[in-house]
């Protein structure tokens, strides 16, 4: 990663020398701009986002002055918004949901001296980055924890909307579920919105109500853990450490932190040395995060989930590690090899033995 | 049905249906008198959150009941204040209500995200919990849903079987001719307005205090929206505004549950299926002559007295 943007680096610095251009002074002060899809006060995607600007703010100090918006709605009302902070003199603004994509390319085409930075997105620019998180890294160890914490050997998993991101992120689990329980099957329940807590309380209840004893969530809101902690059940936080929630029901959470990539990025800008790049980071860089798992879990079963954290984090193991099967009963990773990353940015199919139809 | 309980998907579905019922039969009231209020989703999420907030501080849910009462209904004063007195637009101010609400809730939540309540209890019902079938679906509840369901025939009643319903029913479909025959228009649309934003206020802490235990922003996700369809396709009836609350509500716990089970229906469609269905039914009952006439007269225009 750190070749790959001093690389970068020095391919851009040598574009500048030869089109004759000064290269950048380095910066005294930098304004930083974040655009969030939600509100901050969501306890899940957006917060954890809004916890990155606020590590930054603390990492950098006076130097660094940063500003938000929340609530902005993917379409062209976010092109107005990305706008309005290139022209309040954001040097470098963070547009952190998907829907964000086509919008921040146009605005970034306006304004080249402006560096712009697109979570989970695919499309870049001289003055566009992109960056995403490994997500489905964490879906491993926690497949693990619920495959050997059912007891129906039933596990309800609450997800929005059917795009490679998610279903990556229920193929891991479920990879991981099965390897730990071979009789573990999945419920799965799309509801077609990111945050809804009313529907993914609904959903949630279905779940349990059809024989799940464990639930595992792919949208924002910690209304399942809520309800998880009042039927005694077990329940996993999506983004952002929600044990509060859920003091026993809570297993762990995948957490995202997106301080380090943020500090590392801003401090690009301060030395002048900031190149578009395309980096989807994990455990291993710090990016996703498992935290301790609740003391009251069986602590051999403890150990496990923290061997298998420990081999992501050291790059000792994949969770995509053949030989994998497609639902279809192709073969897509052979015996011995993992998974690249092309294969998983694609993956629009359910791994074998999952008993359900992916939405097309 | 495969995995699928209906005892317990009954009973999810009353509770499901609860907020969209409270506000819908506010809103059929505030229509019955000749008003068009859209500004239920902002009354909603201000009784939401005001309710959450009350029942924080106090440590009692019922008066957190009251709190987002008194609060839908200050927001919806508001509204009347502008409609009846200075005559603004009913269509615009309704939109200005909610996107006013949303921001406002926003604001007072800011300090209350993260908190969680406790479930406030069931209504014990001695005897009639333990009737198989109908005991754990009907009499296993919160007394908030029992509420609304005697609000179905309290309206009911108050329309067209008493004397006051009778004269706001005269307010709304011919408001000139009311007037002439000494009512107080405005006083009686003012307190039908109040009556439904604390309705809405009701519904919307039903969804704070009861369902989800929590504040979350923009928690109520459209679901005044929905209560200002159900009126419509209801034909300003009571009764029919349970059934399409119900039918709302159910229709949404099913496709959930359906998808749970595995049933090879794609989940787009079953994500529909709360809308389109609830439309449908309620577009073939409104389709008698009788149905076709129910719109109040005066829906939505203003009121002077020199007019």
């Amino acid at each position: 990663m750190k070749r790959r943007s001093f690389l970068a680096g020095t391919a851009a610095a040598a574009t500048a020398a030869a089109a004759g251009l000064p290269a950048r002074a380095q910066a005294d002060k930098i304004k930083a701009g974040f655009i969030y899809v939600g509100p901050i006060t969501d306890m899940g995607y957006n917060y954890q986002h809004n916890v990155g600007r606020e590590d930054a703010m603390a990492h950098f100090g006076d130097a660094l002055e940063t500003v938000y918006v929340e609530n902005v709605p993917e379409g062209p009302d976010c092109e107005r918004i990305l706008t309005q902070l290139a022209l309040d003199g954001c040097d470098i603004i963070f547009a952190t949901s998907f829907g964000f994509m086509d919008p921040t390319i146009n605005v970034a085409a306006k304004f080249p001296d402006v560096k712009f930075e697109h979570a989970t997105g695919f499309k870049t620019a001289d003055n566009v980055a992109i960056y995403n998180a490994r997500f489905y890294e964490g879906r491993a160890v926690i497949g693990h924890l619920a495959g050997k914490l059912t007891k129906s050997n039933q596990i309800g998993y609450i997800v929005p909307v059917p795009i490679p991101e998610v279903i990556m992120g229920i193929n891991a689990a479920f990879i991981a579920a099965r390897k730990a329980n071979p009789d573990v099957q999945f419920k799965i329940i799309w509801i077609y919105d990111w945050h809804n807590p009313q529907k993914e309380a609904d959903a949630a209840k279905a779940l349990v109500e059809q024989g799940c004893d464990v639930l595992m969530q792919h949208t924002d809101s910690n209304a399942p853990i809520t309800l998880a902690e009042e039927l005694g059940i077990h329940a996993f936080g999506q983004a952002a450490d929600m044990s509060a929630y859920g003091p026993n029901a809570c297993v762990t959470s995948i957490v995202d932190n997106w301080g380090p990539y943020y500090i590392e990025r801003i401090g690009m800008m301060f030395d002048g040395s900031w190149a578009t790049s395309d980096q989807w980071l994990g455990m291993p860089e710090g990016v996703i995060v498992v935290p301790e798992i609740n003391a009251n879990i069986d602590p051999e079963l403890r150990a496990e989930a923290d061997a298998i954290r420990d081999s992501i984090i050291n790059r000792e193991y994949h969770p995509f590690t053949g030989p994998l099967n497609k639902q279809d009963g192709t073969e897509f990773v052979a015996a011995g090899e993992v998974a690249d990353d092309g294969t998983l940015l694609n993956m629009m199919f359910y791994v074998e033995g999952i008993d359900a139809e992916l939405p097309s | 049905m495969g995995g699928i309980d209906p005892i317990l998907l009954l009973a999810s579905l009353m509770v499901a249906s609860t907020p969209i019922l409270l506000a819908a039969l506010g809103e059929l009231v505030v229509e019955r008198a000749g008003v068009l209020n859209l500004g239920v989703e902002g009354m909603m999420i201000t009784g939401a959150v005001c309710g959450f907030a009350a029942t924080v501080l106090t440590g009692s849910p019922w008066l957190g009941f009251v709190a987002a009462a008194l609060a839908g209904g200050v927001m919806a004063l508001i509204f009347g204040v502008l409609t009846q007195y200075l005559l603004s637009n009913q269509v615009a101010t309704g939109l200005a209500l909610t996107l006013f609400g949303l921001g406002l809730s926003a604001l007072i939540g800011q300090s209350y995200a993260g908190i969680t309540i406790d479930r406030p209890p069931s209504l014990n019902l001695p005897l009639l919990r333990d009737i198989p079938w109908l005991g754990p679906i009907v009499f296993r509840h919160d007394v908030i849903l029992y509420l609304s369901l005697a609000m179905v025939v309290a309206i009911w009643w108050f329309l067209t079987r008493s004397r006051g319903g009778l004269i706001l029913r005269a307010v709304g479909e011919n408001h000139d001719a009311a007037h002439a025959l000494g009512y107080p228009v405005i006083a009686i649309r003012m307190a039908a307005i109040t009556f439904g934003g604390a309705m809405a206020g009701t519904g919307g802490a039903y969804i704070s205090i009861m369902r989800l235990r929590q504040w979350t922003e923009g928690m109520t996700s459209g679901a005044g929206w929905i209560a200002l369809a159900i009126v419509v396709f209801a034909s300003w009836r009571s009764g029919r505004v349970l059934l399409g609350a119900y039918l709302f509500g159910g229709v949404t716990v099913l496709q959930l549950n359906l998808q749970g089970a595995g049933f090879r229906i794609p989940a787009v469609l079953l994500s529909a299926s709360p809308y389109l269905i609830t439309i449908i039914v309620l577009v073939l009952m409104s389709l008698s002559r009788n149905a076709r006439n129910a719109t109040p007269g005066n829906l939505g225009a203003t009121f002077h007295a020199s007019n």
